[in-house]
């Protein structure tokens, strides 16, 4: 229904934006349609009246001879694609149409008709089809041929009774009929899933013949086919790159484009065989078309050799200005690339990268040429000095958090280890006054890698305090702790030591303004107060572009030895001994906010009839002594849980971490789900700081933590399968559930997907979890254990269409169908 | 937590024109997936828009589109990237969101012709082509905004030849006007005649160059 509603005004306006369709309401368009009933027909005036809601009156219009108005019937029938029961009211009309003498008739109806039918209509029709295929004149037969090829994704079974019929089509003098016979023909092949793939290539000779043929577009399709075969040879390859080479210069932009496009691709796995196209590709370097123009930059720098690079880089320099960022990035990509290959050319191209630095552009185009500067200064040693000062250069004026962050991390690792790091000092210190507080944290850290490296004065004097409030106060001692600190590898999730220094360090970053080094702050930060657990992302958490974790590297995964360690851990206490086996464990939810007196985390312990949450907690101040902790849990909004039993924590000292449990029932085998308030509970004593001890007196205090859920994740074991398709087909099809979802709009497929994967707690298989860039549709592929022992299946496919919606297809096959169900019922509840 | 509502508006009906168009090992006989017709050149879209990117006739044979917003949205960023291109002599070409884009501009109206990234160029070219002779041809050389609108059915019939389902029926500018013009010879209107005389010439002049 895409086009304007019609309607024709005889007047003619002489006015310059004269349109006669301008200003149609719908109203006027009803009105217009009662002119279908008046039994005097001006078939002119109504073939070009159209709406969607004149359906009823338009089949009126079958009563008129005329062809013209015929044909528009015929034409909205299709944009208005009617439901069943209306389709009745048109289909005699149409099949009588299919048999008329009239070629044009039947061409047009049998499309109309196979467009709008249903299963049981095409069984009635499928006679007519089958004669039409074989019909004299090729406009029917061709119009019968695609309508199978329609009609082939909804009623298969019919279609592929045609095949002696369409056999005989591909036999056809016109050529078209002969076309569309054989991609009827090929479908319904690829649909019985026959493979037609042999090892040896049979084809190769005939795609090498069609290179010669007249048609350009046969030869093109020859050329790209020979250049995808898998493992091509260079030879095979030779005569394809031949006739590309000779399509670059010539007049049309569509054939120039279509060489260029598949030469680039050729060049990305061998570069060598199209370097003799070298020279038509520079003159594309101008062409006014600049999907041209960067195709054949980016081809020139996959192919280039050493003593074209300088040439190159002035060419393009001149280009990038005029060219929009999603060009730009490949073109940076392809100089990291070429930069890689000849590394004695990194001065040329190190230069060009901090030129186009500097210039306007968004944030995934800074983010290339900044990843491209760091991978060469990783990989070339004599570039690194120069591109850490275009680095330096850059974060004095750059408006990305993220990058400024990234490029102080890099800069702290670096920088000291070169000649003179000194020169690096003054543009960190500078982000530590001018910038907000993600930034100054990172560069506080950054000169602190360099304090504890450099002998240089100038830079101790700024980190010193920064040092001693790290340590005890003996250097030679810190120096160690300082070096496996900063430089170490950790063992504790990034995500939960970046919060708890960021704060710390902005209080530092205050002090070293004030130039108060005399009076230290009195706690030193702690690396051990850091909680060393993983902390789970909220389903719903929306990341900030630009404070994305990437980069960080994430957390490493909870080693699998864990759900032994719990195992253990669970089984020696008496009171759950009885639970039987452990199902499954959850990744430790925070009930607390990083930074707060008490740090509380909980893992969520699954058995068959019972739940034990796991409170992990740790005493932050060391002027406290904890006793008899309790978390209450309130089960109130909980309904099928009920508690059975706590195990308190007898004694909490400063900075030892220690468990509490509370045990709940649950009806068996059911995946009950439910919300937990929680309530820390516990006795207060002093501690005196001097002496560490503690005074007898306590006093009872609560602490108020952070809900959490047992949810229908807790109840599926992330379990892998190793090869999803064959474990799909030996489940029985017959628990198979399908359904579809419309997850409404989204950031991206990726945010889609991952909130699906998250919300099911299942594992992603061969990697499907992975959406690439761009894509517009993704299947993924889920494997796990339901509670119970029932392996579970899943399919899940993604659409996501220009306004960002995005739809999915849910498919589940299980050892049990209402496991089947419920992971139905958890999608349709999350 | 309202996460996933169940909708149950996705019918599932021709669906033609996947992206991505191939897909090898990941398909189970699942929908949404047209990767069946990956062996078949499939377009997506047929546009026809005035000089100032609006519409006078379009097609959409994908559902890459699905609202009448995401098409609007759709038209006016290829509008606005290929407005300021030489499109008059040869028909130019671009790419937009994974696809694939042949246009061509005549006095104040813009053809365009849209396909997936994997499909032949020139094919997208031929279907231009062939939109774009037809069209030369109904309108009898009056290839303007106010004669396309003037002759919206014969353009509309025209895509309707061209390609159905997103699959192409005819190339051939003369035959594809031919086939919309039988229609109209019923009519007893002078322009059917004209025309009809028009295209045999034509014809002799194309059999005569080749």
């Amino acid at each position: 229904m895409a086009q304007p509603l019609v309607k024709k005004d005889d007047d003619r306006d002489e006015e310059a934006d004269y349109s006669p369709f301008l200003g149609i309401e719908k109203g006027a368009v009803l009105q217009e349609a009662r002119v279908f009933n008046d039994p005097q027909l001006d078939a002119r005036r109504c073939s070009q009246v159209e709406a969607t809601e004149v359906f009823f009156a338009v089949t009126k219009l079958f009563q008129s001879r005329d062809i013209g108005l015929r044909r528009m019937v015929y034409l909205m029938i299709k944009e208005i694609s009617p439901s069943a029961d209306e389709v009745i009211i048109v289909t005699s009309s149409l099949m009588k149409d299919m048999n008329s003498r009239t070629d044009m008739y039947r061409a047009n109806a049998i499309r109309v008709l196979c467009r709008i039918t249903d299963g049981t209509l095409l069984t009635q029709i499928e006679r007519y089809l089958k004669q039409a295929i074989v019909d004299k004149n090729p406009v029917v037969a061709s119009a019968a041929l695609v309508s199978g090829i329609h009609l082939l994704q909804t009623n298969p079974e019919i279609v592929k009774r045609w095949s002696n019929e369409v056999q005989e089509a591909v036999q056809s003098r016109a050529a078209l009929v002969q076309f569309h016979a054989l991609a009827l023909l090929h479908q319904v092949i690829r649909e019985s899933g026959v493979n037609s793939q042999t090892g040896d290539r049979p084809f190769y000779d005939y795609l090498e013949g069609c290179l010669r043929h007249k048609a350009e577009m046969v030869i093109f399709e020859a050329a790209k086919a020979i250049t995808e075969l898998s493992n091509v040879s260079t030879r095979e390859l030779t005569p394809a790159i031949t006739v590309l080479q000779l399509f670059l210069s010539s007049s049309k932009p569509v054939l120039r484009f279509a060489a260029v496009r598949t030469l680039n691709k050729v060049a990305m796995t061998h570069p060598m065989a199209v370097t003799n196209c070298n020279i038509d590709m520079e003159s594309l370097i101008s062409d006014q078309n600049r999907s041209i123009a960067t195709l054949a930059i980016t081809t020139l720098l996959k192919t280039g050799n050493e003593s074209s690079v300088d040439r190159l880089m002035k060419q393009i320099t001149n280009f990038m200005s005029d060219i929009a960022d999603e060009f730009k990035i490949v073109v940076v990509e392809a100089i990291r690339s070429l930069c890689l290959k000849f590394p004695l050319k990194y001065r040329s191209l190190m230069n060009f990268l901090s030129s186009i630095l500097r210039e306007e552009g968004g944030f995934e185009y800074k983010k290339a040429i900044v990843d491209s500067i760091v991978i060469l200064i990783r990989d070339i040693p004599d570039a690194k000095e120069s591109g850490l000062l275009h680095l330096c250069e850059f974060i004095e004026d750059c408006e990305f958090t993220y990058l400024s962050t990234q490029i102080l991390h890099f800069l702290g690792n670096e920088g000291p280890k070169t000649s003179d790091p000194s020169k690096y000092i003054r543009y960190i210190y500078n982000r530590v006054i001018l910038e907000n507080a993600t930034v100054r944290a990172s560069a506080v850290s950054t000169l602190a890698k360099f304090g504890a490296v450099v002998d240089s004065l100038k830079v101790r004097d700024r980190a010193t305090l920064y040092l001693n409030t790290l340590g005890d106060g003996s250097v030679s001692e810190t120096d160690k702790y300082v070096k496996e600190f900063l430089f170490g590898s950790l063992d504790i999730p990034l995500t939960n030591i970046e919060t708890s220094l960021k704060n710390y360090l902005e209080a530092m970053v205050s002090f070293v303004l004030l130039e108060q080094a005399q009076n230290p702050t009195e706690e030193p930060f702690d690396i051990s107060s850091v909680p060393k657990d993983v902390k789970s992302q909220p389903l719903a958490e929306k990341k900030a572009p630009g404070k994305k974790q990437t980069g960080l590297g994430a957390p490493p995964p909870a080693p699998t030895s864990a759900a032994d360690a719990y195992e253990r851990l669970l089984s020696a206490i008496p009171e759950f001994a009885s639970f039987g086996k452990l199902f499954k464990s959850s990744a430790p939810v925070e009930l607390t906010e990083a930074e707060t007196e008490y740090a509380v985390n909980v893992v969520k312990h699954i058995f068959d009839r019972h739940v034990v949450f796991q409170c992990n907690c740790t005493n932050t101040i060391p002027e406290q002594l904890l006793e008899n902790v309790t978390v209450i849990v309130d089960a109130s909004e909980a309904e099928e849980f009920s508690e059975v039993g706590t195990k308190p924590i007898k004694s909490l000292p400063y900075d030892t971490p220690a468990q509490t449990f509370v045990a709940f029932e649950k009806p068996e085998g059911v995946p009950a789900v439910g919300k937990f308030s929680n309530m820390l509970r516990f006795t207060v004593k002093e501690v005196d700081p001097s002496t560490g001890e503690a005074e007898d007196d306590g006093v009872e205090d609560e602490y108020q933590l952070e809900d959490f859920e047992v949810a229908a994740a807790d109840y599926i074991l992330k379990v892998g399968v190793s090869n999803f398709k064959n474990a799909w087909e030996s489940m029985d099809p017959g628990t198979e559930r399908i359904d579809e979802y419309g997850l409404g709009p989204r950031e991206s497929l990726t945010e889609a997907v991952n909130a699906v994967i998250n919300l099911l707690g299942m594992q992603p298989c061969e990697g499907t979890e992975v959406v690439p860039n761009n894509s517009r549709s993704h299947t993924c592929l889920l494997s796990g254990v339901y509670i119970g022992n029932v392996k579970v299946l899943v399919r899940l496919s993604f659409g996501i269409d220009g306004t960002k919606e995005v739809a999915m297809k849910l498919a589940v096959r299980s050892e049990d169908e209402n496991v089947s169900d419920a992971i139905h019922e958890i999608v349709a509840s999350g | 937590m309202g996460l996933l509502e169940e909708t149950g508006t996705n019918k599932e009906i021709n669906k033609i024109g996947s992206s991505p168009p191939s897909c090898e090992h990941k398909c189970y006989g699942c929908r949404p997936c047209e990767a069946i017709q990956e062996a078949c050149p499939t377009i997506k879209n047929i546009l026809l828009l005035d000089s100032e990117g609006k519409r006078v006739a379009v097609k959409y044979y994908s559902d890459e589109w699905p609202t009448n917003s995401a098409k609007l949205a759709f038209e006016k960023s290829i509008f606005t990237k290929t407005q300021k291109t030489n499109a008059r002599t040869e028909a130019e070409i671009t790419m937009l969101e994974n696809n694939i884009i042949v246009y061509k501009f005549v006095q104040d109206l813009h053809f365009f012709v849209t396909g997936g990234d994997d499909e032949n160029e020139l094919i997208l070219a031929t279907v231009l082509q062939g939109f774009f002779d037809a069209v030369t041809l109904l309108l009898r050389n009056n290839v303007e905004q106010r004669e396309a609108l003037e002759n919206l059915d014969l353009i509309l019939l025209c895509l309707d030849e061209i390609v159905d389902g997103g699959i192409v029926l005819e190339t051939d500018g003369s035959i594809i006007a031919g086939k919309v013009a039988t229609h109209n010879m019923d009519d007893g209107a002078p322009l059917s005649e004209q025309l009809l005389y028009e295209i045999r010439i034509f014809l002799a002049f194309s059999a005569v160059e080749s």
